[in-house]
């Protein structure tokens, strides 16, 4: 070949991402710690409260949420059954700390994500922009991130929780920007009209009525939290995912399907809880008969 | 007193109205602006004075820009040249701050397709503009309910809007726009979502509380019935143009183009014009008492009957050949105020279609009275038959291609 056509660029990236890293680590690691310890403060406190107490109340508190959510008896029970049949797996422990995980990523995605979705669905410039980005979120894989996350966090919960958040977050902005979009028009000029300012519109209008768009994308959050606990272990982070992962390294095949149907009973419960919630919240729709 | 005065407001819709705007100005048309530069021009140099207490009605075709323009006057569009003065306040220089208190107080607005708020209850749609304003909850319910049964419908204040049929979802929007109090009621196609019955009621429940309230209220329609039914005044829009403004029956006999006229040629004449616009003033009043003394002018004058004025006070009609047979009696003749023929009269204010079986039962024209009994003219058949029939076009292939046609699908389509 005379000419090469392909320049080294990735040998550039490669290095400068490498100084960056390490500059980052040179010059903040402090800050990083703070944070990390900001979020270990209340993912401890909340790992704890779930271990120490006794599984009974949390039997029973999954199915108030069920009842809460679906006015549903057969199905609160059928809730309550399914995290008894955890504990029956001998992963009880195991999923107190996933679910401690999970909740504290969701939040945190909730967070992010819901100002995000909000902020895209005013503007169509700034949804252009944040489109791509949320794409890459989605499909990098999440190795390319854990690498630098461990890095700056240490290995543990916390780049485990960014992970999750990183690939969590973009279904629930999208839905929040679809749900904002899709409310009719007419109802907000009729806002406008009455002299609403846009912060009374977003709250009394476009979010009431985007909320079932909005309560799917948490569903949808939790569902990929979830879908993460096995990466998230390799870096650290206990819970059901180690079982799935301990099973992997000693080629213990039954070890990795009691901690899969852990996963994946874990998923159902919290699925069916926040669906049933979007439900009930577009109850007015369901009224007139 | 005028409320809102518009002032040569033009609206170009596209990426940089005020490039094209001089185009329009040196009298681009719609279709070439389009092709030329990809502008669309929504309203064209739009001059109109609305009165206060008068219903106003715009109306015009999908597309004719009254939507547009109704938006116009609570700022939920801008106007890209001219202005737009509301009680002589230049609405265009307001902040966004003065611009909400503005919509708050000053003018509320009834939707197509209700704008109701789905989540919400029908009280607290109705109280939606009160709790904007920040009344406290328990004042704004207690008006809220009031309004609810202004319009009839107490009792469903806590049911949503979904439960209700579309007749009763307007209530609640008319409801919701009436509770805030404001002098302006913006009405955008308000009842043409509705059935034709349902609609005709909610137009004479307009008019009834329009009484009582004397609000001053634009009212958006594509139907011609609809604007001759409810309007003081008319505004006939075509392509963003102003085609005419007048009273209903200033449109109805007097249309300003083609356009108009083959508008109004469909319209239920005999509904809408009054027998004021078409009656003449009296060919005889007689004001004495004494009936030879009629009787020998009548001859004198050659006129066959007559209106019997006593001090301004219409007694009846006499024919002379009645008069000539009651004086060849014996006898001392009768007052000829008792024995005038009252029976057959028309009050002012009645429709054509009222007036009509009265009209075609008598031999001389009707005598037209006010509400003080004085006589104000008198209706001939044969012009109230050419009242009724709409002038006579030149063309008859002009029909194909005229807004009539128009109207009626659009009629068919809503």
């Amino acid at each position: 070949m005379l000419i090469d056509i392909f320049p080294n660029i990735g040998k550039a990236i490669r290095s400068s991402t490498n100084q960056f890293v390490d500059y980052l680590i040179m010059n903040f690691a402090d800050g990083f710690e703070a944070f990390s310890n900001f979020i270990l403060f209340f993912l401890v406190k909340l790992e704890k409260l779930l271990r120490s107490s006794d599984p009974l109340i949390i039997l029973l508190i999954i199915g108030l949420l069920a009842f809460w959510a679906s006015r549903k008896l057969l199905l609160s029970a059928g809730m309550v059954l399914a995290m008894w049949f955890i504990g029956t797996l001998g992963l009880w422990e195991q999923a107190m700390q996933t679910i401690a995980i999970m909740l504290v990523s969701v939040v945190i995605a909730t967070l992010i994500g819901i100002p995000l979705g909000i902020a895209a669905a005013r503007s169509n410039r700034f949804q252009s922009t944040l489109n791509p980005i949320l794409d890459l979120m989605q499909t990098i894989p999440a190795f390319v991130y854990l690498i630098p996350a461990a890095m700056l966090f240490g290995l543990g919960k916390i780049p485990a929780i960014l992970a999750t958040v990183i690939y969590a977050t973009p279904p629930l902005t999208r839905l929040t920007d679809l749900g904002i979009r899709q409310v009719d028009y007419e109802v907000v000029e009729a806002g406008r009209a009455f002299g609403a300012t846009k912060w009374q519109i977003l709250k009394g209008i476009q979010i009431p009525l985007a909320l079932p768009a909005i309560m799917q994308g948490i569903n949808q959050t939790m569902m990929m939290a979830l879908a993460m606990v096995v990466i998230a272990s390799m870096i650290g982070a206990r819970g059901v995912g180690e079982t799935v992962l301990l099973g992997l390294q000693r080629n213990d095949s039954g070890q990795g399907l009691i901690g899969g149907l852990a996963i994946v009973l874990l998923a159902i419960v919290f699925d069916r809880i926040t669906q049933s919630a979007g439900n009930r919240m577009q109850s007015h729709k369901n009224q007139s008969n | 007193m005028t409320v809102i005065s518009v002032k040569n407001v033009t609206k170009i819709f596209g990426k940089n109205p005020n490039q094209v705007l001089d185009l329009v100005k040196k009298g681009m048309g719609k279709e070439q602006l389009l092709k030329e530069t990809g502008h669309t021009l929504g309203l064209h140099n739009i001059s109109l004075d609305i009165k206060k207490g008068e219903i106003f009605v715009i109306m015009g075709l999908s597309g004719s820009g009254k939507s547009t323009l109704i938006r116009h006057f609570n700022r939920l569009i801008d106007p890209t040249d001219g202005q737009i003065l509301v009680d002589g306040k230049n609405v265009l220089s307001l902040s966004i701050k003065e611009l909400e208190a503005f919509r708050r107080k000053k003018m509320s607005m009834v939707f197509q397709r209700f704008g109701l708020m789905p989540h919400r209850t029908v009280l607290q749609n109705v109280a939606y503009g009160l709790e904007i304003q920040g009344i406290p909850k328990l004042e704004r319910h207690k008006i809220a309910e009031e309004w609810i049964e202004a319009v009839g419908l107490q009792g469903y204040g806590h049911q949503y809007p979904s439960q209700l049929s579309g007749g009763m979802q307007q209530r609640v929007g008319l409801a919701r726009a009436l509770a805030t109090n404001a002098d302006i009621l913006l009405m955008d196609e308000a009842f043409s979502a509705l059935d034709p019955l349902i609609r005709s009621q909610m137009q004479d429940q307009l008019v009834e509380l329009q009484e009582k309230l004397q609000k001053t209220i634009i009212f958006i329609t594509h139907d011609l019935d609809e604007a001759l039914r409810i309007g003081d005044k008319i505004a006939i829009l075509k392509d963003g143009v102003l085609s005419q403004i007048g009273t209903p029956a200033e449109i109805l006999t007097n249309p300003a183009d083609d356009y108009v006229s083959a508008f109004v040629r469909d319209v239920n004449r005999a509904r809408v014009l009054t027998v004021d616009t078409v009656m003449k003033p009296p060919h005889y009043r007689i004001t004495t008492d004494n009936m030879e003394r009629a009787l020998a002018e009548m001859h004198r004058k050659g006129h066959d009957y007559g209106y019997v004025i006593e001090d301004d006070e219409y007694r009846g009609v006499v024919t002379r050949e009645d008069l000539a047979q009651e004086v060849a009696k014996p006898g001392k003749s009768p007052s000829l105020f008792d024995y005038a023929d009252d029976s057959s009269t028309i009050v002012t204010g009645h429709t054509l279609e009222e007036a009509l079986p009265v009209t075609l039962d008598c031999d001389h024209p009707v005598p037209v009275v006010n509400d003080e009994g004085q006589l104000e003219g008198v209706l001939h058949p044969e012009e109230v038959g050419s009242a009724l029939s709409p002038e006579p076009t030149n063309q008859d292939d002009d029909n194909d291609t005229l807004p009539s046609r128009a109207v009626a699908l659009e009629k068919k389509a809503s």
